[in-house]
C-alpha cells in the first residue's frame, strides 16, 4: 500500500511542487498581511466567511483542473452552474418535486453540458475554447429561458438551503459553526482527487495531457476519455450550481458569467499547467484559497471592488509567467 | 521454408501530393529478424504505419497467419499482437515509466475502480530487468534521456509478448552499447519466436543483426534477399536503383575563399556545445550528423530562433548581434525550416502572397497599399525561374506538390535579398522526381553567389551536394572534410564520436 501510495504521487510531486509551495507559501504570506493589517481579519466570522466563499469557486475549480490537465479549457463552467442552479430551482420550486431529485437534476445538467462539450471537442473537432465559448452562451441564454429572466426562489422548501447552511460541524463541535458548504467543497476535493491519482480516468486525464497522440498510439480510445473528462468537469459544475443556489436560497439565472475566470485562476495559481499534464487538486485548492483571502482582505481594508478584481487578474498573469518561465528552464 | 507470420501484398497508399506506397509489399517468418530498407521517401515507415493501425490503405491484402485482416486502429494492431516502436518517440512525459510501459491496458484493484500500481511497477520491473536496466519504474518518463526513453519504448513493446515487433531506426538515438542491449534483445526475441521488422538507415547494423532484408525504393518493393548471402554494397545499389542526382551536374566548382558567415564558439545549453565554423561566397557547407545531433540548433542559433548561451556571429567579416529571425533577415540570412507546411508557408495563401510574405515593405505604394502589379510581376518571374509548376500564380500553395512548395520558399527568400540561405532538409518529403531538380536550383543558386547551408540526414544527398561537409555528434562539430575526403564511411564515424 505504502509503495502503491509513492507511485501514483511521483509523477505529480515533482515538477509542479515548486508552483505549490510557492502558492503556499504565498497564502500563507496573505494571511499574516492582513491579518496585521487588520484586526477584524482572523475573527471566526470572517474566516468561516471566507471558507464559504471559496466553497462555489473551489467545486468549480476542481472540475476544470481535470480539463486543463489535458490541455484543454472549459470557459462553460460558470454559466453552466447558473443553468444548473436554475433547473434546480424549475424541479424543486416550479414542478413542486423532492429536494432531492432537484439536485439530482442540477447534477445531471451540468453533467450534460459537460459531456456536449466533450462530444463537440472531442468528435467534432472543435477547440476547446470556441467549443466552451459557445456553450457559455447556450448556457446563459437557457438559464434565462428556464427561469424567464428572475431568480427562483426556494422559500417553500426551506430544507434546501439547510442542507448547506446549517452546519454538521457546530453540531458536533458547539460554536464551530461551519456552514456544510465548506464540507461539500473538501468532500468534492479529496473525491476529484482520489478521481485524479487512483483511477483510470485519472491516469488518461494526464496521459492525454502529457502526449495525446501517443496516448492514441497506445490503443487508448482518446475521444471516449476526452468526453468523460469534459462530462466529469460538468458534474462539478452542476454541483457548485446546487451548492450557490441552496446557499442563495434562490437561482440566480444571471449570476455565473466570470465564475469561470476565478476557477481558472485557482487552478493556474495552484500550479495546473496550461500546457497540460501537470496539476493536482491540492494546489487547486490552494489556488481557490488564494482568490478568496485575497479579494476579502482587500474588502476588510475597504479597497473598491473595482480594484479587487485589477489586483486578482494581476495575480493570474503573474501564476501563468511563473509557470511558463518555470517550463523554459 | 518456415512458417509465414505476415504477408503484405499490393499496399497502397496515397498523400496529398506524394504516392507513399505504391504496389508494396512484405512478408515476415516466424522468428526472424527483418531488415527494412530504402532510401527517405521510399515508404518503410509508411507501410509499418499501416501495418501497426496508424494509417489506412488505400488498397491491398495484409493476411496475418494465413488469415486476411483489417487493421484500422492502432488498438487492433495491438490485440492482433503487432506492435511498433515509432521513430518519434510516444511516451506520456508526466508519466512514470511502469504507467507509460501499462498505457492502455492498466490492471485494476480488488473493486475494479482503482488502478493496481504496485503491480505495474512490479511487471515492470521485471521487464527492465529482463532489458539489464536498472531503473525505478516509478520515474518520470521526462526526467529520462532520449536513450533510456528509447529503451522505456522498447519495454512497452516488450510487455505485450507481440508476435510482430516493428522497430523503426531504433538505434538513431542510442550509443554503442546499448544498441548491443537491443540487439541481444532482438536476437532473444527471434529465439522466441517472434517476427522483429528493423527498420535502419545503418547497412553495417543490418549485417550483424537481421536474417532477411527486404528493400524499397520510391513506395515499391524492390527484393528480399537473405542477409548472409548479400553485401552492403548490393544492399545500397538496390536501395538507390537509378541515381537520383543523374540530372544535378557533377560536385559543383570551387567557391571563393570569400567568408560571407563565421560562427565561434556558439553553446547553448546540452544542444549546442561550443560549434564554430564558416561558410565561404557560393558554398554548398553540408551538415550532417545522426537525428538529435544539434544540425538544426545550430541553424535555429544563427537565424536566431532560440537565444544562445555565449558564441558570435559574423556576417561578411562584421560581428553581429542576431537576437530574433527579423535581425537574420536584415542580415541576408534565410532559414528554410523542414517542416516547411508549418514554418515554411501560409498553406492557405497564393504562390503570389507567399512569395512576397517576407518582404511585403519592398511592394508597399505611397498609402501602405501593397502595389500589386509588382508583386505580381515578381511572382511571375520566380515561377518561370525557379520552374514551378502551377497552374498561376493564384494557386493557393496547399494545392501544390512538396517540391513545388519548397520552390516558393526559396522564391520568396531569394525575393527578400538573402543570400546565406540554410536549408533544413530540403528534399524531406519530396518525391525523387522532383528531388534533382532542387538540388539543381541549389546548384544554381551556389553558382550565383548565394551560400548555402545546407543540413541533411541522407547521407547521399551530402556526398553529392557538398563542397563541405561538416558533421555533428552530440551538439558538437566532431569534423569538417572536403568533398573529396568525404565518404559515407567517415561520415558516419564523425557522427557516432560521442564524448
Amino acid at each position: 500500500m505504502e509503495a502503491t501510495t509513492k507511485a501514483a504521487k511521483t509523477p505529480l510531486m515533482k515538477s509542479d511542487a515548486a508552483q505549490r509551495i510557492l502558492a503556499f507559501a504565498a497564502l500563507i504570506l496573505l494571511i499574516i498581511v492582513f491579518s496585521v493589517a487588520s484586526p477584524n481579519f482572523l475573527k471566526f466570522e470572517n474566516l468561516v466567511g471566507i471558507l464559504l466563499a471559496t466553497a462555489v469557486n473551489g467545486i468549480l475549480a476542481l472540475g476544470v483542473t481535470f480539463v486543463i490537465i489535458t490541455s484543454g479549457i472549459d470557459l462553460s463552467i460558470g454559466t453552466v452552474m447558473s443553468l444548473s442552479a436554475v433547473m434546480t430551482g424549475v424541479f424543486i420550486t416550479d414542478m413542486g418535486l423532492p429536494i432531492p431529485i432537484g439536485i439530482l437534476g442540477g447534477l445531471l445538467t451540468g453533467t450534460l453540458a459537460g459531456l456536449l462539450n466533450g462530444v463537440i471537442i472531442a468528435r467534432l473537432k472543435v477547440p476547446p475554447f470556441i467549443a466552451t465559448l459557445g456553450m457559455l452562451n447556450v448556457a446563459k441564454g437557457l438559464a434565462l429561458v428556464l427561469s424567464h429572466l428572475k431568480p427562483i426562489y426556494f422559500n417553500d422548501t426551506p430544507g434546501f438551503n439547510q442542507l448547506v447552511m446549517s452546519s454538521l460541524i457546530g453540531s458536533i463541535i458547539p460554536g464551530a459553526d461551519v456552514p456544510n458548504a465548506v464540507l461539500i467543497m473538501f468532500g468534492a476535493a479529496i473525491l476529484a482527487a482520489f478521481i485524479l491519482n487512483k483511477t483510470l480516468l485519472g491516469r488518461y486525464t494526464f496521459a492525454l495531457g502529457s502526449n495525446e497522440e501517443a496516448t492514441r498510439l497506445s490503443g487508448v480510445n482518446v475521444n471516449k476519455w476526452k468526453i468523460i473528462v469534459y462530462g466529469l468537469c460538468g458534474f462539478f459544475s452542476g454541483l457548485a450550481g446546487v451548492v450557490i443556489a441552496a446557499r442563495l436560497n434562490s437561482a440566480q439565472p444571471a449570476l455565473g458569467q466570470g465564475y469561470e475566470l476565478d476557477a481558472i485562476a485557482a487552478a493556474v495559481i495552484g500550479g495546473v499547467s496550461l500546457s497540460g499534464g501537470e496539476g493536482t487538486i491540492l494546489g487547486t485548492i490552494i489556488g481557490a484559497f488564494i482568490i478568496s483571502v485575497l479579494s476579502n482582505g482587500l474588502r476588510i481594508l475597504s479597497v473598491p471592488q473595482e480594484w479587487q478584481t485589477v489586483v486578482t487578474g494581476a495575480i493570474v498573469i503573474l501564476a501563468v509567467y511563473l509557470d511558463i518561465a518555470r517550463r523554459r528552464k | 521454408m518456415a512458417d509465414v507470420v505476415l504477408k503484405m501484398e499490393n499496399i497502397t497508399k496515397a498523400f496529398p501530393g506524394v504516392q507513399a506506397l505504391d504496389g508494396a509489399q512484405l512478408e515476415l517468418l516466424r522468428g526472424e529478424v527483418h531488415a527494412l530498407v530504402g532510401e527517405n521517401g521510399a515508404g518503410k515507415s509508411t507501410l509499418m504505419k499501416v501495418l501497426a493501425g496508424v494509417y489506412a490503405k488505400d488498397s491491398g491484402r495484409i493476411v496475418l497467419k494465413g488469415k486476411e485482416v483489417e487493421i484500422p486502429s492502432p488498438r487492433a494492431a495491438q490485440d492482433l499482437g503487432i506492435c511498433m516502436i515509432h521513430q518519434e518517440l510516444n511516451l506520456m512525459p508526466h508519466l512514470t515509466i511502469a504507467q507509460n510501459v501499462f498505457i492502455g491496458r492498466e490492471p485494476r484493484g480488488k473493486l475494479g475502480v482503482t488502478l493496481d500500481e504496485k503491480a505495474i511497477n512490479e511487471q515492470t520491473v521485471q521487464i527492465l530487468d529482463m532489458l539489464h536496466l536498472k531503473l525505478d519504474p516509478r520515474t518520470r518518463v521526462g526526467s529520462l534521456t532520449v536513450a533510456k526513453q528509447q529503451m522505456v519504448e522498447i519495454a512497452k513493446a516488450l510487455s505485450f509478448n507481440s508476435s510482430i515487433l516493428i522497430m523503426d531506426e531504433p538505434t538513431a538515438a542510442l550509443t554503442e552499447s546499448e544498441i548491443e542491449e537491443l540487439f541481444r534483445v532482438c536476437r532473444h526475441l527471434r529465439d522466441e519466436g517472434t517476427a522483429v521488422v528493423h527498420i535502419s538507415h545503418r547497412l553495417e547494423e543490418i549485417k550483424q543483426i537481421t536474417d532477411r532484408v527486404t528493400v524499397m525504393r520510391d513506395g515499391k518493393y524492390v527484393d528480399t534477399v537473405l542477409t548472409k548471402d548479400t553485401s552492403i554494397d548490393r544492399i545500397i545499389s538496390m536501395m538507390v536503383g537509378r541515381t537520383i542526382f543523374e540530372s544535378a551536374p557533377e560536385v559543383p566548382e570551387r567557391p571563393s575563399e570569400e567568408i560571407v558567415l563565421e560562427a565561434k564558439h556558439i553553446t547553448r545549453g546540452n544542444a549546442l556545445k561550443d560549434v564554430s565554423f564558416q561558410l565561404k561566397k557560393g558554398e554548398i557547407l553540408g551538415f550532417s550528423g545522426l537525428v538529435g545531433a544539434g544540425r538544426t540548433e545550430t541553424a535555429r542559433a544563427i537565424f536566431g530562433a532560440d537565444t544562445v548561451d555565449s558564441g558570435e556571429v559574423f556576417v561578411k567579416g562584421k560581428k553581429v548581434a542576431i537576437h530574433s529571425p527579423t535581425d537574420a533577415v536584415k542580415y541576408g540570412i534565410a532559414y528554410l525550416s523542414e517542416d516547411r507546411k508549418r514554418y515554411g508557408l501560409t498553406l492557405g495563401m497564393d504562390v503570389e502572397t507567399n512569395t512576397v510574405l517576407a518582404s511585403f515593405d519592398k511592394f508597399l505604394g505611397a498609402l501602405g497599399t501593397i502595389n500589386e502589379s509588382k508583386t505580381k510581376e515578381i511572382a511571375n518571374t520566380y515561377v518561370k525561374a525557379l520552374a514551378i509548376k502551377t497552374p498561376s500564380i493564384k494557386q493557393k500553395a496547399k494545392n501544390l506538390s512538396g517540391g513545388n512548395q519548397q520552390k516558393i520558399i526559396i522564391g520568396k527568400w531569394l525575393t527578400a535579398d538573402t543570400d546565406i540561405l540554410i536549408f533544413d532538409e530540403p528534399t524531406r518529403g519530396i518525391d525523387v522526381g522532383a528531388k534533382s531538380e532542387i538540388y539543381k536550383l541549389l546548384n544554381d543558386l551556389a553558382k550565383q553567389g548565394k551560400s548555402i547551408i545546407m543540413i541533411s540526414s541522407e547521407l547521399p544527398e551530402v556526398l553529392r551536394m557538398s563542397h563541405r561537409v561538416i558533421v555533428m555528434c552530440e551538439g558538437r562539430i566532431t569534423g569538417q572534410l572536403t568533398a573529396g575526403e568525404a565518404n559515407q564511411e567517415k561520415i558516419m564515424t564523425l557522427a557516432t564520436q560521442r564524448s
